[in-house]
């Protein structure tokens, strides 16, 4: 009947513990470098890089160039610096892709914990959850951006309210597989010893979920949530694909990536390095979920 | 557990039934017409007298009950007809796509054998390789069996389906030419030759597809695996001195299955919902190509029996995977 | 790889003589791939360009065109004209004799029946005929005897060749039909799915969106044709993959519609395997004006309606300086390569009836800017023009496509150096063109200031497409935004002029008045850009012969004369 609380004593100690431990973790502190890095060359790049603006009839001259000292990524069909359109894409892709992924994974943990803990919750909330799988895509997301994409645009401007809209929409239709794992983990869980102890000795069900049960849902969630975010980098390509995403002039990987196909053959590199900018933020994500997941189990923390 | 699942099983009903009006409401309050597809040379009084004939300007809960009427009426029905050669539909008129003008169902008795074959024997397939993978990846964590496994499962699902695929298709068809680019439809498995070809035209597909599927399934298989290593029991387990291969595939295994079914259950509606990019990447005429075809067309009565069934496939495996929850763990009650 | 390619067209060209290739039913199969699948094979339920090409395997008309847009006999003796006393000298009727011992491919003999049959049936108003507009104003179809056809129409009709001329209206055979007239025609799957014509082939299977599969019509009207025994047709998933199946692994012999980029083009054709063909009909990109004013601040009802006139694009100098600032020679050839060229016509082709506008060829970057100076609009601090205190902002919208959004970059490069600010905007084309009234994104509610889409004449006389731009064809909320005329473009001696058009019947006089039509929409009112003429790009196995592109019917034309080069 060991308590975790009993384990540990202090906040700030807890803290310094669970980052000793992720430091330990040489998978986990290579996906924050490598995330660090991305975020990095996204947020300082477009200072670091400005290539000079080329009139159209220039540009044209120097299409689909391989990568160069001029080019560093090559350049595009229509003689587009590469380097620069990845940065600009990357800002907007990652960007949606955790916040998207945030309000999935919170939204989903939410309803599943909800609906596993509260028995009179569960039949609502699941057969919710069992309507959003049901509905079609790509007409909700049709009718979301047709309801509200001119009233977002008139509140927040034009870019500001595509990218709400867009992480909302993509939010909204894929919380439902972090709410049905999280519900049955939390099914197993409340009748687990632990729980019953804590129940007995009339700890209120919101300690009781926040101490106990929540640090014991991570690990699904943190699967959830990197597949989250690869999910919401290619769902917002699949967006723009509809003409609901970003202004057709914004790059971002998932497009830059979908644009590359035709040209896979003659210049496989149109392809590469978005589908590498993608992989390596999942990876890198991965990585560091998994460091997350051994520091905060006090089991493996004190090995 | 029978008293649950019966409870739920009438729940469902109703349940289904608001589902199902959403969803017609949803598909038409979509923007997009059946008319989108045909040529701007057909002037607009044409188009209009055409929406006339395809029933598509009645009031949206007038279509909605016609709809809800031929589904769960003259469909069974006519199905029985169909088996028992009596004559009781009497020629009322059946779920008819707007693109097509052939009745639903038939378009989908076309389909389903594709869908089932092709995304079925990914998801399988998917499984098969997944299942083993997390196991043993979580058996012997950081080992570099797991890394590579890491590695492989994270690129399967960073890179769509749309991608893989196209990439599948130059290096297995264009480059090497081991395999057809389109999928016969009319290929008929009658003998050993026949046969092969099937397999070998469901090759790239099931790659795709399988890659995705595995990647998703190994890596949740593998982070449960991993909460219950460390586990007091599996500890008294071993102490009891019970074999290594006891211990992980009996205790450690079942106890780890809960999400993993969850995941596995969630999936197999989507099988029947087809792999919308991957059948239309290879041609493979299945249930997904139909979907993303009759959205596109705006064919709201093809759309709406699709989703509908799609629905009754996901209520009932969610209530599959609550039933095996039970089973899984006993410690888990319902009522 | 030069040689083979000098072989084969000599092998092509030998096609054309009557040197007896081979018997009927001879050479094999041959194979269509479509990136868009075939979903119905009765061209009158359903005029996707899919449907009707698929359908002309089967289904023949009366007369056809040939690849230079003439019209030619098919199940007729001759060609009606006023000269052989087929058309009546009051132009209101047309006789057509078919052909003897004609028969459907059941055995059935061909007679003028069906003929009055089909017009009733693509004419019953509960029927929603897709081509009804080739009956349009037809007063009665009738059979003069059992071989004899005359159709009457309500008055004088300078261009008489619509109804049972070219691929969208073919013959249907009576006794097939009977059942499926009026309200029942959508119901009767089999017919709609399995026709019986007279064309070179037969229908023996149909899978709904998937594939259509031939057999060669042993009741051929020509003991000889076709060389292919049996024939199917694939289709679905994109033109990439149906031209990758045709030059890349030759798997198919023939794929329509395989609109890829010029680089890839080039590869594949490359490969060695076939080659790519183009026909060009009269479809144009084109970046149409919003005469009206589309600001979401006016109330709905009064949005783009001819009550608010465009607060920018009113000024013709406006108008012509965002047409000289665009390179249309660069535009073709990323976009389109060897499938497009640069156009300043609204008609491009036919020759005859082509204004031979080319004034917009040549950008003229100065002369833009010079003339948004004239009209008032000067850089601001920005670099941005305005006037009045008002910024040159610019809503470009198109169609979710990549040559589109391409043009849209591009232009938008153009268009900043002049001073422009240009917002660009994508949309999922089942919406842009699905029409639907409660979306505020179809082209015909037009809220953008300018949009770019592709269209076209319906066959070589565009009397019909031109009368289009008449003030009365407007979209508004009053006809639910149903109307052709997207620009909102009104001048009375524009409608005056269309009037003319509609009742003159001398030839040389029509293609006259439709040049100067053409010249009012473009390059007089720039209410029209026309960028690019496009072709429609096909792909066809070196192993196939007798290929002979059309874009006046349907590529499949000359099914019959096909053969396999050995």
């Amino acid at each position: 009947m060991t308590e975790a609380a009993i384990v540990i004593p202090k906040p700030e100690s807890a803290a310094r513990a669970i980052w000793a431990q992720f430091r330990s973790h040489k998978g986990a502190v290579f996906g924050l470098v490598v995330l660090s890095l991305l975020i990095l060359a996204v947020v300082i790049g477009p200072y670091l890089w400005h290539p000079e603006k080329l009139t159209v009839v220039e540009a044209i001259k120097s299409k689909n160039k391989g990568p160069s000292l001029r080019f560093p990524l090559g350049s595009d069909h229509l003689g587009r610096d590469m380097l620069q359109r990845m940065i600009q894409a990357g800002k907007v892709s990652l960007a949606v892709g955790f916040v998207a992924m945030m309000i999935a994974i919170v939204f989903g943990t939410l309803i599943g914990v909800l609906a596993g803990y509260y028995r009179r919750l569960d039949g609502p909330l699941m057969r919710l959850t069992d309507m959003f799988l049901a509905l079609p895509l790509v007409p909700l997301l049709l009718v979301i951006m047709m309801l509200f994409r001119d009233r977002t645009a008139s509140i927040l401007g034009p870019e500001l309210g595509a990218f709400t809209l867009i992480v909302f929409a993509i939010g909204i239709t894929s919380w439902m597989q972090a709410a049905r794992i999280v519900r049955g983990e939390v099914l197993a869980l409340k009748e687990r010893e632990y729980v019953l102890a804590a129940r007995s000795i009339g700890s209120a069900s919101r300690r009781i979920i926040t101490r106990h049960i929540l640090p014991n849902v991570v690990s699904p969630v943190m699967v959830a949530a990197t597949l989250g975010i690869a999910e919401a980098i290619i769902t917002e390509s699949v967006l723009s694909f509809l003409g609901l995403g970003f202004p057709p002039d914004f790059p971002t990987w998932g497009r830059l990536l979908y644009d590359g196909l035709s040209y896979m053959q003659v210049y496989p590199e149109r392809v590469i390095w978005p589908g590498l900018a993608i992989s390596l933020t999942v990876l890198s994500v991965n990585y560091i979920g998994d460091g997350l997941r051994d520091a905060l189990d006090p089991r493996i923390r004190g090995r | 557990m029978l008293t649950f699942t019966l409870r739920r099983l009438l729940l469902a009903i109703p349940t289904l039934l608001v589902i199902s009006l959403v969803i017609f409401l949803l598909v038409d309050l979509a923007p997009g017409s059946p008319m989108s597809e045909i040529p701007l040379t057909v002037p607009p009084d044409v188009r209009r007298k055409m929406i006339e004939a395809l029933g598509a300007d009645q009031p949206v809960f007038f279509r909605y009950f016609l709809w809800l009427r031929q589904f769960f009426w003259v469909e069974p029905v006519t199905l029985f007809d169909g088996w028992f050669g009596t004559s009781w539909a009497g020629g009322e008129q059946r779920i008819l796509s707007w693109q097509s003008r052939a009745p639903v169902f038939t378009i989908i008795g076309q389909r389903i054998p594709q869908t089932l074959t092709v995304i079925g024997t990914a998801y399988l397939v998917g499984i098969l390789i997944a299942l083993p993978i997390g196991i043993y990846s979580a058996y012997r964590q950081y080992s570099l069996f797991d890394q590579l496994g890491t590695l492989i499962a994270m690129i399967g699902f960073s890179v769509p389906t749309f991608f893989s695929g196209t990439l599948i298709i130059i290096i297995f068809a264009v480059t090497l030419g081991w395999f057809p680019t389109k999928y016969d439809t009319n290929l008929h498995v009658t003998d050993w030759a026949s046969f092969v070809k099937q397999l070998q035209q469901m090759a790239m597909p099931v790659m795709t597809l399988g890659l995705a599927n595995a990647a998703v399934i190994s890596r949740y298989m593998r982070s449960s695996m991993l909460d219950n290593m460390g586990m007091d029991y599996v500890r008294t387990a071993r102490a009891k001195g019970l074999t290594e291969r006891v211990v992980v595939l009996k205790h450690v295994l079942r106890n780890s299955m809960i999400p993993v079914v969850t995941v596995i259950a969630l999936g197999i509606p989507s099988i029947f919902g087809g792999a919308i990019i991957t059948e239309n990447l290879f041609g493979v005429n299945g249930i997904g190509a139909a979907l993303i075809g009759a959205i596109h067309a705006s064919d709201l009565p093809m759309v709406q029996t699709l989703a509908f069934i799609f629905a009754v496939l996901i209520v009932t495996f969610n209530l599959i995977a609550d039933v095996l929850y039970g089973l899984l763990d006993p410690r888990i009650r319902y009522d | 790889m030069k040689l083979t390619t000098a072989l084969l067209g000599a092998a092509c060209a030998l096609s054309f003589a009557p040197a007896a290739f081979a018997d009927r039913g001879t050479d094999g199969e041959v194979k269509f791939t479509f990136p868009q699948a075939v979903s119905i094979m009765n061209p009158f339920l359903s005029s996707g360009t899919k449907d009707v090409y698929a359908a002309s395997l089967v289904l023949e008309p009366l007369a056809g065109f040939d690849a230079d847009g003439n019209i030619i006999p098919k199940l007729v003796t001759e060609i009606p004209t006023l000269e052989n006393g087929g058309i009546s000298a009051d132009l209101t009727s047309i006789t057509w004799k078919l052909l003897p011992d004609l028969k459907w491919s059941d055995g059935s003999p061909v007679t003028a029946d069906d003929a009055v049959f089909t017009a009733a049936y693509c004419m019953d108003p509960a029927g929603g005929c897709a081509q009804l507009s080739k009956f349009d104003s037809v007063a009665k179809v009738e059979a003069v005897d059992a071989s004899t056809v005359k159709v009457t129409f309500t008055g004088p009709k300078p261009n008489p060749y619509t109804a049972f001329v070219g691929a969208l209206s073919p013959l249907l055979q009576k006794a097939q039909f009977a059942a499926c007239q009026g309200a029942a025609a959508p119901t009767c799957t089999d017919p709609n799915n399995m026709p019986i014509g007279t064309g070179p082939f037969k229908v023996t299977g149909f899978t709904v969106n998937d594939t259509v599969t031939l057999a060669m019509n042993e009741n051929y009207r020509d003991p000889a044709k076709p060389a292919f025994a049996s024939a199917v047709i694939k289709g679905g998933g994109d033109a990439e993959g149906s031209a990758r199946a045709v030059m890349e692994t030759g798997e198919f012999d023939y794929a329509w519609n395989t609109q890829i980029p010029p680089d890839s083009q080039a590869s594949m054709t490359a490969a060695g395997k076939g080659e790519f063909v183009v026909a060009f009909g009269t479809l144009v990109e084109r970046i149409e004006m919003n005469m009206t004013d589309p600001d979401p601040a006016l109330p709905e009802g009064e949005r783009a309606t001819v009550k608010h006139p465009h607060p920018i694009l009113s000024d013709i100098k406006v108008r012509t300086a965002l047409s000289k600032a665009i390179d249309r020679q660069i535009l073709s050839d990323v976009g389109y390569g060897a499938g497009g060229m640069p156009t300043c016509n609204v008609i491009p082709a036919p020759a005859a009836w082509a204004s031979d506008n080319t004034g917009c060829i040549a950008q003229d970057m100065e002369g833009a800017k010079k003339l948004l100076d004239e009209a008032g609009w000067v850089p601001g601090a920005d670099g941005i023009r305005e006037k009045d205190g008002k910024k040159l902002h610019i809503l470009y919208q198109s169609t979710v496509n990549p040559i589109r959004q391409d043009f849209q970059a591009l232009v938008k490069d153009w268009w900043t150096e002049l001073g422009v600010d240009v917002e660009l905007k994508a949309i999922d084309p089942s919406v842009f063109f699905g029409g639907d009234a409660g979306s505020p994104d179809t082209f015909q509610k037009f809220y953008a200031d300018v949009e770019m889409y592709a269209n076209n004449s319906d066959g070589t006389d565009p009397e019909t497409y031109l009368s289009q731009y008449q003030c009365v064809n407007a979209p508004s909320p009053d006809n639910q935004w149903q109307g052709e005329n997207m620009n909102r473009f009104c001048d009375p001696a524009y409608d005056a002029k269309v009037k003319v058009l509609s009742t003159t019947v001398d030839v040389a006089e029509r293609q006259k008045l439709a040049k100067e039509l053409n010249d009012m929409v473009t390059k007089d009112s720039m209410v029209v850009v026309p960028l690019v003429h496009r072709g429609t790009l096909s792909a066809h196995s070196n192993t196939l012969g007798g290929v002979k592109i059309n874009a006046w019917d349907s590529e499949m034309w000359n099914v019959a004369d096909w053969f396999r080069v050995k």
